[in-house]
C-alpha cells in the first residue's frame, strides 16, 4: 500500500488499459453492482423470512392474549328456599328438578339489589330487565346451580359468586365491541356497556386472569365467555400418550432391524422405500385410512383418542425410525467391534452397547416426532374428532375410548363459529399449543446438549 | 372376561414362566450356572416369550376378525323390512349395537336381570323407555327385529368372548408347558430368544408396509365402490363440481385440481425465491453469527403447526390482501382466496425450500469455488454460473418436495382458501383471478367426508378417490425428487 501511494501514477493514459487500478471501469462497476445486488437479495429473502416469523407470532399472540383474560361480575346471590327447595326437605334428588331456568330469577334479583347498593338508574339507560340478565353469561345459571347441589345446606343463605359476564360485556372491555358497533349489534345495546361501565366503578365488574380458558370444556355456539380448552388437552394428551407408547417401541425396533440387521435385498429395499414415502405422504391421506380401517372397518368409536392415537403414530413412526436410523449410525463400528470381541453376541452388542448410547438420539427425535403429532389437524378432522364435545373423557384406560377433542381441531371448530369472540379463544388456544411445542422442542435440544457424545 | 384382564393374566403366566424356566435351567445344571449353555435369564426369556406372545399375537388377530364376523352374521340375519324403515343396513346394524350396549347397561346397573334381557320382546311394557333409563345412547325406537337382533348379537359376543378366553389361556398354558419342558442346561435358549427378538424387530419393520397397502387397499375398495355409480370419465374429465347430498351431483375433479395446482404455484412462486436466496446468502456469504441466529429462526417456520398457518391466513393475511389489494383493483371481496392461501403456505414452504437448498449448495465442493475465483469471478458470478448449476438437481428436488407439501397441505388451504370450487363454465376470467376463493382436492376431502354422511353415497365416496387421485400425484413427486437427487448427487461423491 504504501508503494502504490508513494508513487503516485502519471497522468491517466487514454485507451482501454487507462487509469488507476483503483478507479473501478465501467464493466467491473457493473459486475460490482451486481455483486451488491445479489447480496441485497439473499439478505432481503433473509430478511423476509424473519420478518413472516415475526409477524405471523405477533398476529397470534396480540390476537390470543386477551382470551386468557376475562370479564367477571360478581353479585351476592340469595338462594331462595322458596324458589329452590320449595319444602325445605333438603332432598338432592328433589333439588336436582330445579332445572337452570329455575335458577336464573335468583340470579335477575341478584343483579337489582346490587343496583340499588350501587344506586344505578336502570331506566335511565335504557336497559330493560331482560338486557340487564343478559349481561351475565348464560353459564351463570349452570355454576349457581352446580354450588347449590354441591351445598344444598347453603340454601337460604347470601353467597358471593364471581359469574362470567356475557362474551358482548367481556368484548367491550377487550375493544372488541364499541358504543357505535353496539348500536348495529342485536346482542348487545350501548346501554348495556354504559350499565356495565357503571358497574364496573362500583367495583362489582372486574377483568382478570381466567384459568376456566385452561380448565372449562367447549361450550355451545352463543356462549363463547365459558368455552375453554380443557377437554382438547386431555383429548391431546391421551393421543400423545398412545403414540408414545406404541410409536416408540415399533419404531426402535423396526431401526434396529433396519440398521443392524437387515441383508441387503429386495425386502429390505421394500421397506426403506416404503418408509421415506409414508414421511411425505399427505397428512390428510391417514385420515382416509383411519376413518377407514379404524373406524368403519374395525368398528372402534368416533372422535376417540384411541383411533386419533393410532393414526398419529402411524404418521409419526416414519418421522421416529429415520432419526433412530441416524442415530443408531452415528455409535462408531468400534463400540461393536469390541463387544463382540469379548464374546457378546450380536443382540447383546446392540442391546447392551449399541443401543444405550444411541438413547439421546432417539429420545430427541422421538420428542421432535410428537411434536409434530401433536399440532396435527387434517386427520384427526375425518376421524370425528371436530364434533362437540362437553363431557371430560375418563380416566385411561377406559378415557382413550370416549370422545374427546384436540387442541389443534378445537382451534379449527372455534374459527367455524360466527361470533368473533371464538376467534379470539381459537388464537388463546393456539398460544397454548405453541407453548406445549416450544417446550417439547427446548427439551430436545436440552436433552441433545447434555447428553450428545461426539466420537 | 375382559381384554384387559386376560392381557394382564398372560403376562402374569408370563412372569412366572420367567422364574420358572430360570429355576428349571439351574436345577438341571445343579445350580452352576457354568454349566449352562446360556445364561439364566435367558431360559426365563425364553419361557416369557413363548407364554406371551403366540397367546396375545391370537388375542389381537381375534379382536380384529371377531367383531366383523359377528356383523357380517347378524346384518345378514336382519329381515328387508327392517332395513327398508330404518335407511341402510350399516345404519340398523348401528342402531343394534347401541340397544345391545344398552343391555349390558341394564344389567350392569341392575335393572334387568340377564334372563328378562335375553328374553325382552319390544311389546313388552315400553322397552325403548327402559333402555334409556340405564343412560345409553337410544335414538329411535326400538323395533322388534332390531331388538332381536341386538340379542342374538349379545349372544354370538358372548360366546366369541368365552372362545377368546379359552383360546388364547390355552395357548398361554401350553407355551408355558412347552417353554418349561424344554429347559434343560443344553439348551440354546440365547439362540431361541435372540431369533425370537429378531422376529419381533421384522415384524416392527413391516409395519411400513403394512401401512402403505393398508392407505392403498382403503382407498382402491371405497374408489371402485364410487366408480360403480359414478363413471369414472366423468370424474376426472368433467368440468363441473356441484355434489348434492339429495343425488344427481356433478362430481367433475377437474376445477378442484386447478385450483390445488394455481394455489401450489402462487405458493412455490413465493416460496422458491425466498427459500433459494436465503440458502444461497446463508451457506456462501453469512458470517458465523448471522447464520447462528437466523438459520433456526427461519426454520421454526418449518416447526409451527399447519393449524396456525391457517388462523394467520385467516385473521390477518385475508384482511390485507382483500383491503389493500383486491377491492382497490376491484378484483374480489372475499378473505379467503387464492392469494390468501398461496402466501401463506409460501411462508411455510420457506424453511423447506431453503434447508434442503442450502444442504446441496453446501455439498458442491470448495475446490469448483477456488478454480472460479481463481480466474477472477467475482463471489455472485461463482455462485451463479459455478455452484447453483453444480447445485441444481438438488434444488430441482427440492422443489419438487415443496411441490407435493403443498399439494397435499390441507389447513391452509381449509381456511384460507375457500369452499367454492372453480367455475370453469363462466370463463377464464373467474378462473385465473387469484382474488377469488377457490377450493382444492383436500378441502373437498374434508368436506365430505366430516359431518353426517352416508357412506353409501357418491358425494362421500368420491372423497376415497379424491384421496386416491392425491396420493398418486404426491407419491409421483417424492419419487420423482428422490429419482432426480440420488441420480445427480454421486457426480461429487
Amino acid at each position: 500500500m504504501t508503494d502504490a501511494t508513494a508513487n503516485t501514477p502519471a497522468a491517466p493514459k487514454e485507451g482501454k488499459h487507462a487509469g488507476s487500478l483503483f478507479d473501478a471501469d465501467a464493466r467491473t462497476q457493473k459486475r460490482n453492482a451486481s455483486e451488491a445486488r445479489f447480496r441485497a437479495l439473499g439478505l432481503g429473502a433473509i430478511g423476509i423470512g424473519v420478518a413472516a416469523l415475526i409477524v405471523l407470532l405477533v398476529s397470534i399472540l396480540s390476537q390470543g392474549l386477551p382470551a386468557f383474560q376475562q370479564t367477571f361480575i360478581t353479585l351476592d346471590v340469595y338462594l331462595d328456599e322458596a324458589k329452590l327447595d320449595k319444602n325445605g326437605e333438603r332432598d338432592i334428588e328433589k333439588i336436582k328438578k330445579v332445572s337452570t331456568f329455575g335458577y336464573a330469577p335468583l340470579i335477575k334479583n341478584a343483579m337489582t339489589s346490587r343496583n340499588e347498593e350501587l344506586g344505578i338508574d336502570m331506566a335511565a339507560l335504557g336497559v330493560s330487565d331482560k338486557e340487564m340478565s343478559a349481561m351475565v353469561s348464560k353459564e351463570a345459571a349452570a355454576q349457581l346451580r352446580r354450588f347449590v347441589i354441591a351445598n344444598p345446606d347453603r340454601i337460604g343463605d347470601t353467597v358471593e359468586f364471581e359469574f362470567l359476564a356475557s362474551g358482548r360485556i367481556d368484548g367491550y372491555y377487550k375493544g372488541r365491541v364499541t358504543l357505535e358497533s353496539a348500536e348495529r349489534d342485536s346482542n348487545v345495546s350501548p346501554g348495556q356497556l354504559q350499565y356495565a361501565d357503571a358497574l364496573k366503578e362500583g367495583g362489582a365488574l372486574s377483568t382478570h386472569f381466567n384459568w376456566g380458558f385452561l380448565t372449562m370444556a367447549d361450550a355451545s355456539e352463543n356462549r363463547p365467555e365459558a368455552a375453554g380448552i380443557g377437554v382438547a388437552m386431555i383429548g391431546s394428551l391421551y393421543m400423545m400418550l398412545v403414540v408414545l407408547f406404541l410409536a416408540l417401541p415399533i419404531g426402535v425396533a423396526a431401526s434396529i432391524y433396519l440398521e443392524e440387521f437387515a441383508p441387503k435385498n429386495w425386502f429390505t429395499d421394500m421397506i426403506e422405500v416404503n418408509i421415506s414415502n409414508l414421511a411425505a405422504v399427505p397428512s390428510i391421506v391417514f385420515g382416509i385410512l383411519g376413518l377407514a380401517i379404524f373406524i368403519n372397518y374395525a368398528g372402534l368409536p368416533q372422535s376417540a383418542p384411541i383411533v386419533g392415537g393410532l393414526v398419529l403414530t402411524l404418521m409419526t413412526l416414519p418421522t421416529i425410525i429415520i432419526s433412530t436410523r441416524a442415530s443408531l449410525k452415528s455409535v462408531p463400528p468400534s463400540i461393536r467391534d469390541a463387544a463382540l470381541g469379548v464374546g457378546a453376541s450380536k443382540m447383546q452388542s446392540v442391546f447392551h452397547h449399541v443401543l444405550p448410547l444411541a438413547m439421546p438420539g432417539i429420545l430427541t427425535g422421538t420428542i421432535i416426532g410428537l411434536a409434530q403429532a401433536l399440532g396435527e389437524t387434517a386427520p384427526l378432522m375425518l376421524i370425528g374428532m371436530v364434533a362437540f364435545v362437553r363431557e371430560f373423557p375418563s380416566a385411561p384406560p377406559e378415557g382413550f375410548f370416549d370422545p374427546a377433542s384436540a387442541l389443534p381441531v378445537q382451534v379449527y371448530n372455534w374459527t367455524t363459529r360466527a361470533d368473533p369472540a371464538f376467534v379470539e379463544r381459537a388464537s388463546g388456544a393456539i398460544i397454548v399449543l405453541l407453548c406445549f411445542l416450544l417446550c417439547m422442542n427446548f427439551l430436545a435440544i436440552i436433552l441433545r446438549r447434555r447428553f450428545e457424545r461426539r466420537w | 372376561m375382559p381384554v384387559l384382564w386376560i392381557v394382564l393374566a398372560v403376562f402374569g403366566l408370563g412372569l412366572i414362566g420367567y422364574f420358572a424356566g430360570r429355576m428349571r435351567a439351574l436345577g438341571s445344571a445343579g445350580g452352576d450356572a457354568r454349566r449352562l449353555h446360556s445364561l439364566p435369564n435367558y431360559y426365563g426369556w425364553h419361557a416369557f416369550m413363548l407364554t406371551v406372545v403366540p397367546a396375545l399375537l391370537v388375542l389381537a388377530a381375534w379382536l380384529l376378525v371377531a367383531p366383523s364376523m359377528i356383523d357380517t352374521r347378524i346384518g345378514d340375519s336382519l329381515p328387508e323390512s327392517a332395513i327398508a324403515e330404518g335407511g341402510s343396513r350399516s345404519l340398523v346394524m348401528a342402531e343394534v349395537r347401541r340397544a345391545a350396549v344398552a343391555l349390558d347397561m341394564a344389567i350392569e346397573q341392575g335393572r334387568m336381570d340377564s334372563e328378562t334381557a335375553a328374553n325382552l320382546r319390544s311389546d313388552m311394557a315400553d322397552v325403548t323407555a327402559r333402555l334409556k333409563e340405564t343412560g345409553a345412547i337410544i335414538t329411535s325406537t326400538i323395533t322388534q327385529p332390531v331388538l332381536r337382533a341386538a340379542q342374538e348379537f349379545r349372544v354370538l359376543s358372548g360366546i366369541s368372548n368365552f372362545w377368546m378366553t379359552v383360546v388364547v389361556g390355552l395357548l398361554a398354558i401350553a407355551g408355558f408347558a412347552l417353554a418349561l419342558l424344554q429347559t434343560h442346561k443344553d439348551f440354546r435358549a440365547r439362540n431361541t430368544v435372540e431369533a425370537g427378538i429378531k422376529t419381533i424387530l421384522i415384524l416392527a419393520s413391516t409395519i411400513a408396509i403394512l401401512t402403505t397397502v393398508g392407505i392403498v387397499l382403503s382407498m382402491f375398495f371405497e374408489t371402485g365402490n364410487f366408480f360403480e355409480k359414478y363413471a369414472w370419465t366423468e370424474f376426472f374429465f368433467g368440468t363441473k363440481w356441484a355434489p348434492d347430498f339429495r343425488g344427481d351431483s356433478e362430481l367433475g375433479m377437474l376445477p378442484l385440481l386447478w385450483g390445488t395446482l394455481y394455489i401450489s404455484f402462487v405458493a412455490l412462486a413465493v416460496a422458491v425465491p425466498v427459500g433459494l436466496f436465503a440458502a444461497i446468502y446463508l451457506s456462501e456469504y453469512a458470517g458465523p453469527k448471522l447464520r447462528a441466529v437466523a438459520k433456526p429462526m427461519i426454520e421454526i417456520l418449518a416447526g409451527i403447526p399447519t393449524i396456525v398457518y391457517g388462523l394467520f391466513a385467516l385473521i390477518t393475511v385475508g384482511p390485507i390482501v382483500r383491503d389493500w389489494i383486491a377491492q382497490p383493483l376491484g378484483l374480489g371481496n372475499s378473505t379467503n382466496s387464492v392469494m390468501t392461501a398461496g402466501l401463506v403456505m409460501g411462508i411455510m414452504l420457506i424453511p423447506f425450500v431453503s434447508s434442503l437448498s442450502d444442504d446441496i449448495i453446501n455439498a458442491v465442493p470448495q475446490a469448483m469455488r477456488d478454480g472460479s475465483f481463481g480466474l477472477g469471478a467475482t463471489h455472485s458470478e461463482t455462485i451463479k454460473q459455478v455452484v447453483l448449476p453444480a447445485a441444481l438437481p438438488g434444488i430441482v428436488g427440492a422443489v419438487l418436495l415443496a411441490a407435493s407439501r403443498a399439494i397435499g397441505e390441507t389447513m391452509i388451504v381449509v381456511m384460507g382458501a375457500g369452499a367454492a370450487a372453480a367455475q370453469f363454465q363462466e370463463g377464464l376470467g373467474a378462473v385465473i383471478n387469484p382474488f377469488e376463493a377457490m377450493t382444492t382436492v383436500t378441502v373437498k376431502i374434508v368436506s365430505q367426508l366430516t359431518g353426517d354422511t352416508d357412506f353409501a353415497s357418491p358425494e362421500t365416496l368420491v372423497a376415497f378417490a379424491l384421496g386416491l387421485t392425491l396420493f398418486v400425484i404426491t407419491l409421483g413427486l417424492n419419487v420423482l425428487a428422490l429419482y432426480i437427487v440420488r441420480k445427480y448427487r454421486e457426480q461429487y461423491e
